[in-house]
């Protein structure tokens, strides 16, 4: 059930991107940028935890999880530190998958030429 | 007032330079599109065992130069000056094929027509009697313009319908008064053209009007009309450049019907997912040294008007919010 | 910009507009929706493994942030990715992998100019302005939010 769950809110949240992508001028970068705001503006309100509640992967694989996982990892610092949190907390969530990025994206590079 | 110079921008030849030699490259998308029988060298490898694009596509552009030498008879020590252009920063491709052929070199950019300004002011040198032989080349390389114009390579991007596929590869050719082939009988050089297009996905709706442009300047300069040709060929305006060059055309008083035929709209077929078609120096190289010529030499055609488009942009001109201007050159290409 | 030219711009934009080729819209929201789907579900896959060793949701959430991004970055290595992306558009690049897609594509694409300059400089020239308006927009409405719910004063 959660597969299902996870397949049909995921995949909604991309076919929406599509629609935006078929039927304006924004590049994909616009599109990618919009998405994690509102993933943090969501995540701020309370109501992007209540999907990924829900959905599961469905709503923390795309990349408007990525924008409520750094609004959740700042909530959790302010909780711990006070302001300071609003500083650190950014990629206290976030920060795993950033530090995966840069050191697959770095290993791929040495590995691998662009194929074209 | 200037004796060679026919009405307007026009450029008409007494000795009528013949395109002696001339030679063409491309790689393994456009092996599988409809061109392919008209190019003389299909690569496999795209890379051609470089290690980067920009270092293939210079070798694309030295091969093309040293056979359509082969082709004329003749070796870089009889050529008087090298005209080349490509789409790269600074026009390295040719710079640096210049400085391997050790020929006197005159760097030019007009970004995809740069094959046909190179055929006019080659013909210009040898019919003024500057020089004897000159020899003409450009190139363009999918992956070099990608990741200059647009994204890298690997990146999640799905094409718009409407944006260009570059094509890999480049021409070459050698003017000369003596030998044998197509004469070049005059120039039109064009106007920059803009009408307020922004976005680089739809670049041959960009160059339609320039291409209109130097059409009806062509005709009237000349005193002629689409009848007077067997083909009138564009350079690279893809699918939809075509239709609104077309709509534009017969706005202005010239109906081309079949007489048409846009290389970038042809170079490819609708399975190759290359979006409106080819684009680049080389997509206007091929159709021109290629597919026209080698219909020339089988008599099909007597008389060309080929057209060459070209984009004038760089990426941090359209960030900036400035629009994309479009440039259009033709040469009429005659048997003898 | 004088009248004339208005005009003369205006109606050739009416040009292009008719002459603009219409994507084939059901296909693409179709292929969308398909392979983002497919993808989260490899991520619930992922969360499901996880979940049991892992003490906390938010752990749970960033390891499978992740294992998806290591994905991503190894089917770009491959030249898997960009052919996907190609077909399936937007189901390619909203998941997480496809984040990674953009540092991966960026690392192999400039590494040809160095891996100082080339590679290090460039890695999040896409990605750079995903984390940049996430981390600005976040800080916003968690400063608003931790003001209004007296969380700092």
């Amino acid at each position: 059930m959660d597969y299902l769950k996870a397949f049909l809110v995921g995949g909604a949240i991309c076919a929406i991107a599509q629609i935006i992508h078929d039927n304006t001028e924004l590049s994909p970068a616009h599109i990618l940028v919009g998405l994690v705001m509102v993933g943090a503006v969501l995540g701020g309100l309370g109501v992007y935890d209540l999907l990924v509640d829900f959905a599961g992967a469905g709503a923390l694989v795309p990349v408007s999880g990525f924008g409520n996982a750094i609004v959740n990892g700042m909530l959790n610092e302010v909780k711990r530190l006070g302001w300071e949190g609003l500083f650190t907390g950014a990629f206290e969530i976030t920060g795993l998958g950033v530090t995966t990025a840069i050191i697959f994206g770095a290993l791929m590079a040495v590995l691998f030429r662009p194929k074209g | 007032m200037a004796r060679k110079l026919q009405g307007l921008q026009t450029i008409a030849f007494d000795l009528s330079p013949k395109i002696v030699g001339s030679a063409t490259i491309a790689g393994p998308k456009e092996k599988k599109g409809n061109l392919a029988p008209y190019i003389d060298n299909l690569v496999p490898d795209p890379m051609l065992g470089e290690q980067t694009p920009e270092k293939a596509e210079r070798k694309l552009l030295y091969q093309t130069c040293q056979e359509a030498l082969a082709r004329a008879k003749l070796t870089e020590h009889d050529m008087d000056f090298f005209l080349g252009g490509d789409l790269l920063n600074q026009i390295i491709s040719s710079s640096f094929c210049a400085r391997d052929l050790g020929i006197p070199f005159i760097g030019i950019y007009g970004a995809c027509s740069s094959i046909v300004e190179g055929l006019g002011l080659g013909a210009m040198l040898v019919d003024g009697e500057y020089a004897d032989q000159v020899l003409i080349a450009t190139s363009s390389h999918y992956q070099a313009s990608e990741r200059q114009f647009r994204y890298p390579i690997e990146l999640n991007i799905q094409h718009k319908g409407t944006s260009q596929w570059t094509v890999t590869g480049a021409g070459a050719a050698v003017l000369s008064t003596q030998g044998e082939g197509p004469r070049i009988t005059c120039v039109t050089f064009g106007r920059v053209t803009d009408y307020g297009i922004k976005s680089p996905d739809i670049m041959g709706a960009a160059m339609a009007p320039a291409a209109n442009d130097t059409l009806c300047r062509h005709f009237q300069d000349t005193n002629t009309s689409p009848g007077d040709y067997d083909l009138v060929l564009t350079g690279d305006l893809g699918n939809m450049g075509q239709k609104l060059f077309m709509d534009l055309a017969k706005e202005a008083g010239h109906t081309l019907g079949t007489k048409h035929m846009d290389v970038g709209a042809t170079i490819y077929k609708p399975q190759q997912r290359a979006g409106a078609g080819g684009s680049g120096c080389a997509c206007a190289a091929l159709g021109i040294l290629g597919y026209v010529i080698k219909e020339m030499y089988q008599g099909r055609y007597r008389r060309v008007l080929a057209l060459a488009t070209g984009a004038l942009f760089s990426p941090l001109s359209y960030q900036q919010g400035d629009s994309i201007a479009g440039i259009a050159h033709a040469i009429v290409m005659e048997n003898p | 910009m004088d009248k004339a030219t208005h005009d003369l711009h205006d109606s050739y934009q009416q040009m292009v507009k008719v002459a603009t080729p219409k994507p084939n819209y059901v296909k693409n929201i179709a292929l969308a929706f398909l392979a983002g789907g497919g993808i989260c579900v490899i991520g619930q896959l992922v969360y499901n493994l996880v979940d049991p060793v892992e003490p906390t949701s938010a752990e749970t959430a960033a390891i499978t942030l992740a294992t998806m991004i290591a994905l991503g970055a190894l089917a770009t290595g491959l030249g898997v990715y960009d052919w996907l992306a190609e077909r399936v558009g937007m189901g390619a690049a909203v998941p997480i992998t496809g984040f990674s897609n953009t540092v991966t594509a960026a690392a192999m694409e400039f590494k040809r100019e160095g891996y100082l300059l080339g590679m290090g400089a460039k890695m999040f020239v896409i990605a750079g302005p995903v984390l940049v308006y996430g981390i600005l927009s976040g800080f916003a409405i968690t400063l608003l939010r931790a003001v209004f719910t007296g969380m700092l004063f």
